[in-house]
């Protein structure tokens, strides 16, 4: 089974969030990189799944050369081999169009990826790369296995979960709990680093929605305490000045 | 030209996030002078609560009935809103961001080659191109959206307008949805909800626990308090990675996102990745016996205090002003 594992290339989850040359750039100093926490997840299955199918796992992702330890971590996680579309990912349907032209070359059986990223929580691009390729895409996915021909997937939906069935070839956006996050090892960090890691150009440059400008939030009031004998005040704050109820 | 919502159901439920798009579309129409709003709703639901939607601003209803697209098979239902789109000659796809609506949206993206803008927070500014306003880093920031397209799909995030309720009943049309076998290659074998309580995504007050509750059997009090509100309940991940919650409760970076009027966490301390998930709340109350918790920082109103001791008081304060 040929598997194909695409991954972010993320600002830690810690990091604090700034921008520069006039809120158009994000600010990366100090800020330290991530396969993204979803994609993690979907990494971590597929590992799983190759090793009881004897297959081959490919990582992708679309991005400039920083991006390369990522890939080692994930080749270091366990995958076999790494893409990098050497691009900056300009927004998610430009994402898509790359993932899809490379899985369409590597005819993948089963293509996972996080249900979203962690910098721009648009959470599309496996529908989109599922419409490309003219296969099914589900997402959020909590739990896949694998049997015969047939998959078979717990999804997350609002207030509950949603049990399916679909075959092979399909797309699943994965977060938890698919299976648990892996960490690397000595051997994998060391044979990570014989594995292949190629790099390819985009194949296209077409986008549809690109960010131009940036804002944080307008910085938080400091916090009105109230005194924990006296808790009927902030049933009477949240009334008369929050106005929540 | 009319903008068209698509609309998503719970056992013939409307839902009010869906009701939340129409509002917005509703606004954005009355903007650009695009014309009416059109809802279209897939599946079983009752001609009274498809008239209804009108209240939050929609002209006219297309109700694709077929009782195959109850269940939210997304193909099908991608499918289904794209004939509607054709249909109606329309531009603009407004919806709520959801489990489905987000998964929809990404195939509707390519379907109808439109740019697609999720977790939206504000009405796009149009008098020099179409340029929308998005939350990004799990809600630590803002980002401006320039859409190229001529279509367009805005993903609407929970709370970012108010609804309208106040419009005529809509027109309501049956809509018949060309149905292939091809839209449902997957197959829905079975749905779990949690029962009777109201939905965490979609609450206005959610009342949240942490590792300082120590232990299940203590969130009695925590109930208690989401009945007396009206809210729904939720935990930080290692609550639910220890099992004393569902798993669907766990809020935060790797969890659901939530952004309700009002959030009360109690004996949470406030990490960065559980404030990922809730920092979009209105206003949010911290109850936690470490002053120094980090929660405090995120909080619009505090106490410092045992949550044991705290939260029963609280709960007879709630109902004696509710
Ligand atoms: C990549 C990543 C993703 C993550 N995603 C999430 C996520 O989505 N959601 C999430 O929640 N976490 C997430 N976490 C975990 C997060 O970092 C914290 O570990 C977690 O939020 C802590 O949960 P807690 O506040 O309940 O527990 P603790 O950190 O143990 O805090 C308990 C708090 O309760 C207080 N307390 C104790 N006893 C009492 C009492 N009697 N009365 C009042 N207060 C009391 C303490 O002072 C303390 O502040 C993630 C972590 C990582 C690394």
């Amino acid at each position: 089974m040929k598997i194909l594992v695409c991954i972010t290339h993320v600002p830690d989850t810690t990091s604090k969030i700034q921008f520069t040359a006039d809120n158009t750039k994000f600010d990366t100093t100090g800020v330290q990189y991530i396969i993204g926490p979803y994609d993690d997840y979907a990494l971590a299955r597929a590992v799983e799944l190759r090793d009881q199918a004897s297959g081959k796992l490919t990582v992708l992702n679309v991005g400039e050369a920083d991006s390369d330890p990522t890939l080692r971590k994930a080749l270091a996680i366990g995958a076999d081999e790494a893409i990098r579309v050497n691009s900056v990912p300009k927004d998610s349907y430009f994402v898509a169009q790359q993932i899809a032209h490379y899985a369409k070359e590597g005819a993948y059986d089963l293509i996972l990826m996080g249900r979203e990223s962690i910098d721009f929580n648009g959470g599309m691009v496996h529908g989109m790369v599922g419409e490309l390729l003219g296969i099914p895409s589900f997402s959020p996915v909590m739990k896949l296995d694998i049997d015969g021909s047939t998959v078979k997937m717990v999804r997350e939906i609002e207030g509950g979960k949603e049990m399916l069935e679909a075959s092979l070839p399909l797309i699943a956006g994965c977060q938890e709990p698919i299976a648990e996050w892996k960490i690397p090892n000595m051997r994998g960090i060391m044979s990570a680093r014989t594995k292949p890691l190629n790099v390819v150009e985009s194949v296209s440059q077409e986008t549809q929605a690109e960010a131009s400008k940036y804002e944080l939030p307008p910085a938080k009031g400091s916090v009105k305490l109230i005194d924990k004998d006296n808790v009927t005040e902030l049933v009477k704050l949240l009334k008369n000045e929050a106005k929540v109820f | 030209m009319s903008i068209l919502v698509y609309i998503e159901q719970a056992e013939g439920n409307v839902k009010k996030t869906s009701l939340e798009a129409v509002s917005f579309a509703n606004a954005l129409a009355a903007q650009t002078g695009e014309g009416d709003v059109v809802a279209v709703a897939l599946g079983t639901i009752g001609q009274k609560e498809l008239a209804a939607i009108g209240k939050a601003g929609a002209a006219k209803v297309l109700h694709g009935a077929d009782s195959k697209l109850d269940a939210g098979v997304i193909q099908a239902h991608a499918s289904a809103v794209a004939q509607a789109f054709n249909l109606i000659g329309a531009k603009t796809l407004v919806l709520a961001k959801s489990s489905l609506g987000d998964a929809v949206a990404a195939r509707l993206a390519i379907k109808l080659n439109a740019g697609l803008v999720s977790n939206v927070v504000e009405l796009p500014k149009t008098d020099a191109g179409f340029v929308v306003k998005r939350s990004i880093y799990t809600g630590k920031a803002f980002a401006e959206t320039t859409v190229t397209t001529d279509n367009k799909i805005l993903a609407i995030k929970k709370n970012a307008i108010d609804l309208k309720q106040d419009g005529p009943d809509a027109k309501v049309e049956s809509f018949d949805v060309a149905i292939s076998d091809s839209d449902f290659v997957s197959k829905i074998t079975a749905t779990e909800r949690a029962t009777g309580d109201i939905l965490l995504p979609e609450a206005d007050i959610v009342v949240s626990g942490g590792r300082g509750l120590k232990g299940p059997e203590n969130w009695g009090m925590v109930e208690e308090m989401a009945k007396t509100l009206g809210a729904a309940t939720a935990c930080s991940k290692p609550v639910s990675d220890l099992g004393w919650r569902p798993h669907h409760e766990h809020v935060g970076q790797t969890g659901i996102k939530v952004a309700p009027t009002l959030y009360i966490a109690i004996g949470i301390s406030g990490a960065i990745q559980h404030l990922a998930g809730v920092n979009s709340s209105k206003c949010i109350v911290v109850i936690n016996k470490d002053p120094d918790a980090p929660f405090f920082k995120a909080a619009d109103y505090g106490i410092v205090g045992d949550a044991f001791e705290v939260v029963p008081k609280l709960n007879e304060a709630f109902k004696a002003e509710l």
